[in-house]
């Protein structure tokens, strides 16, 4: 039941590229996609968020990916290391610097020769069984471009490598892939910043896959502020060994349709995960967070955190599942999810699950949804406030809590873009 | 002398109850009037209704500030006019910088008084005058907003924001609940550091206790949602010895 949406797409595909054993994955997937097609209204893990609207369109492959002119003040941050840009799924040397690092090893799918990806061979030909996860189906067939980002054991990447995406053109769908591993001990900060060049309808699909040694720590902050007009699939799967960390911050603030699946498995003995996250919406955006960790080693830990602030007919979705396996006891699992609606028209669904068939395991979640405190209103206006810029420091503050642990040069700047997306002193 | 307040024959409801049945009440500046009485007399309703919360509906009576009704300015027009309220229960705002904060509400009540904004160096160098008189550490202005705060704490920050923000009219409701004794007498310091000709302080007060260190030009209480009984300071004192009760039973000694 592959719908015309998914032919169009399957039909920009340039054939079976890579090695072997991608084609086979590759056709494998294609295959799987052609069956089971997208997931619909009564898939469980879709439920809130409707692709109706998408199977409507046609977009194709963009041809000029390689000349758009596309300017970088776009994606400026104040941060200091290696850049990677690659303007619908496909990397663009002219906009990109990449200078060597000691210990890091970072090419693209696109220039690797075949011979040359076997390592990335279990992330690159991971099979998806489920259709929830479709897209990801898609990404495998169809991706042709994207990081790879190797880190040797014991090294420690002090410069944090941002990896831009940029969405630009009316009804172009593209794919792309990061891959990154990192060695025992090693260390890594990477920024996924994802912006539009333009505000057209179009559909980005990208799959992160991050695999953590020993003692490694990653910290990944993503920047979700494309265009609004855009659908961006995301799918992030991060898995962690012995005593690694994962430190992780998202901020969802761009795009029309946004769906987001964070799976993190920690599966070493000590892995621990942090995670911390915002979105704010407006207008008609609509955006869909779920999170996938899975303890199964002992001793591990996730500690969860997240915002949401949604205002006029925008809608957020957070589903956070945490399940404990049989044998992983001494877990610690937090997760707490709280929302402000800003507006009778928005609406946020928040859905915490815990499952846990381990013992002794220490476990807690909390999810709200609310308005502002009218007492805290109240106390900031009796101080002089006015309303609206009472408001608007509550507000502000409330989604700030979710970056207090972003590192100093980058949190302002996130302050800032998130701050703007709210509703402005003077918008009453 | 001129009057800051003028309230006369005020009623307030809360969610459909009547809670004050006609209070009356004269503050000229200078002075310090206390109001006591028992739990549920009505004294926080007073406080509120003064700073304009929400939910207090005025059915009758009047209430003018500096010859203006009050009742028609929002709780900002007042704080900017010089009206401000210590909390009975100061509320946590996580996130919000407590300097922050300060700076943004006095700026915002310069800006609607036509004054011009402080920067932060003048905005610093006014915080640290404050802080040397109320013998408050400046930790307390890197924190949020009273999160995580103790009793005493809080309390004492409200005294601050009093301090910094320099109101005409202050309204303390209860600010002495809860407070060991070396709190309360860092609360009364403040208060009397800040007593001056044109301004006036309402005293709101379940025990006498702080009225040793505040001392009050006069003492009402406020009973069933009316003022019973106005004097001295004197009046705390026989409250003190006597309790609320002695009051209900002259009122029906004299009804009688």
């Amino acid at each position: 039941m592959a719908s015309a949406l998914l032919e169009a797409l399957l039909e920009c595909d340039e054939g079976s590229r890579g090695p072997a054993w991608l084609a086979d994955a590759r056709r494998a997937a294609a295959d799987a996609l052609a069956r089971e097609g997208l997931p619909g209204a009564r898939n469980e893990a879709w439920k809130y968020t409707s692709l109706r609207a998408l199977e409507q369109s046609r977009p194709t492959r963009d041809s000029d990916a390689l000349t758009r002119a596309v300017d970088a003040s776009l994606f400026a941050l104040p941060v200091d290391g290696p850049r990677l840009v690659f303007v619908n799924g496909v990397y663009r040397a002219d906009l990109s610097h990449v200078q060597s690092i000691e210990g890091a090893s970072i090419s693209t799918l696109g220039a690797t020769a075949n011979g040359e990806l076997d390592p990335w061979r279990a992330l690159l030909a991971r099979n998806y069984e489920s259709v929830d996860a479709a897209f990801a189906r898609l990404n495998t067939a169809l991706v042709a471009d994207g990081p790879l980002i190797r880190v040797a054991p014991s090294a420690r990447i002090d410069a944090p490598i941002h990896l831009v995406f940029v969405g630009a053109g009316r009804d172009i769908a593209w794919n792309a892939r990061v891959l990154i591993e990192l060695g025992e001990r090693a260390s890594l900060r990477v920024i996924e910043h994802h912006v539009g060049a333009d505000a057209t309808a179009q559909l980005g699909n990208i799959v992160v896959q991050a695999s953590l040694g020993a003692a490694a720590r990653l910290d990944l902050v993503q920047i979700q502020d494309t265009a609004a007009d855009a659908t961006l699939i995301r799918r992030s799967e991060i898995s962690l060994a012995d005593d690694a960390t994962l430190s992780s911050h998202v901020l969802e603030i761009g795009a029309r349709l946004a769906r987001h699946d964070l799976d993190v498995d920690l599966r070493g003995r000590g892995a621990r995960f942090v995670s911390r996250g915002v979105f704010a919406l407006r207008g008609r955006q609509h955006a869909d967070t779920h999170l996938d960790i899975r303890h199964d080693a002992r001793d591990t830990t996730s500690d969860i955190m997240w915002r949401g602030v949604a205002d006029d007919r925008a809608r957020g979705v957070f589903h956070g599942a945490i399940t404990v396996a049989r044998g992983a006891d001494g877990a610690d699992a937090n997760l707490s999810n709280k929302n402000l609606l800003l507006s009778p028209n928005a609406e946020i669904d928040t859905q915490p699950v815990l499952e846990i068939y381990a013992d002794e395991v220490k476990a807690a979640h909390g999810a709200t949804v609310g308005q502002l405190d009218e007492r805290a209103l109240f106390y900031l206006r009796s101080r002089g406030l006015p309303p609206d810029e009472a408001r608007h420091l509550l507000i502000a503050a409330f989604c700030a809590t979710a970056l207090a642990e972003v590192p100093a040069d980058l949190r302002a700047h996130l302050e800032a873009m998130l701050t703007a997306r709210l509703p402005q002193i003077g918008d009453a | 002398m001129s009057t800051l307040l003028k309230i006369e024959n005020l009623h307030v409801r809360v969610a459909g109850r009547e809670i004050l049945k006609g209070v009356s009440l004269t503050v000229n500046a200078g002075e310090v009037h206390a109001i006591m009485g028992p739990n549920g007399a009505g004294k926080s309703t007073l406080g509120n209704v003064l700073a304009g919360r929400e939910g207090y509906e005025v059915t009758e009576g009047t209430i003018a500030y500096r010859g203006r009704n009050l009742l028609d300015l929002e709780p900002e027009e007042r704080a900017a006019e010089g009206v401000f309220l210590a909390f009975q229960y100061p509320v946590e705002i996580p996130g919000v910088n407590n300097t922050y904060f300060l700076r943004a509400a006095l700026n915002a009540q310069r800006r609607h008084r036509g004054e011009p904004e402080l920067d932060s160096m003048q905005f610093l160098k006014r915080v640290r005058e404050k802080l040397a008189v109320l013998h408050l550490k400046d930790e307390l202005l890197h924190r949020a907003v009273n999160e995580g705060f103790s009793g005493g704490e809080k309390k004492r920050n409200e005294i601050f924001q009093m301090a910094l923000l320099e109101p005409t009219l202050a309204i303390l409701d209860e600010t002495d609940s809860g407070l060991d004794i070396d709190a309360l007498k860092m609360v009364a310091d403040g208060v009397n550091a800040m007593r001056a000709p044109d301004r006036a302080f309402v005293v709101i007060t379940h025990y006498q206790r702080l009225l040793d260190y505040i001392v009050p030009d006069f003492v009402h209480v406020l009973a069933d949602g009316r003022i019973v009984e106005s004097g001295d300071r004197t009046l705390a004192h026989r409250l003190d010895e006597h309790g609320y009760a002695w009051i209900a039973e002259r009122k029906l000694v004299g009804a009688a």
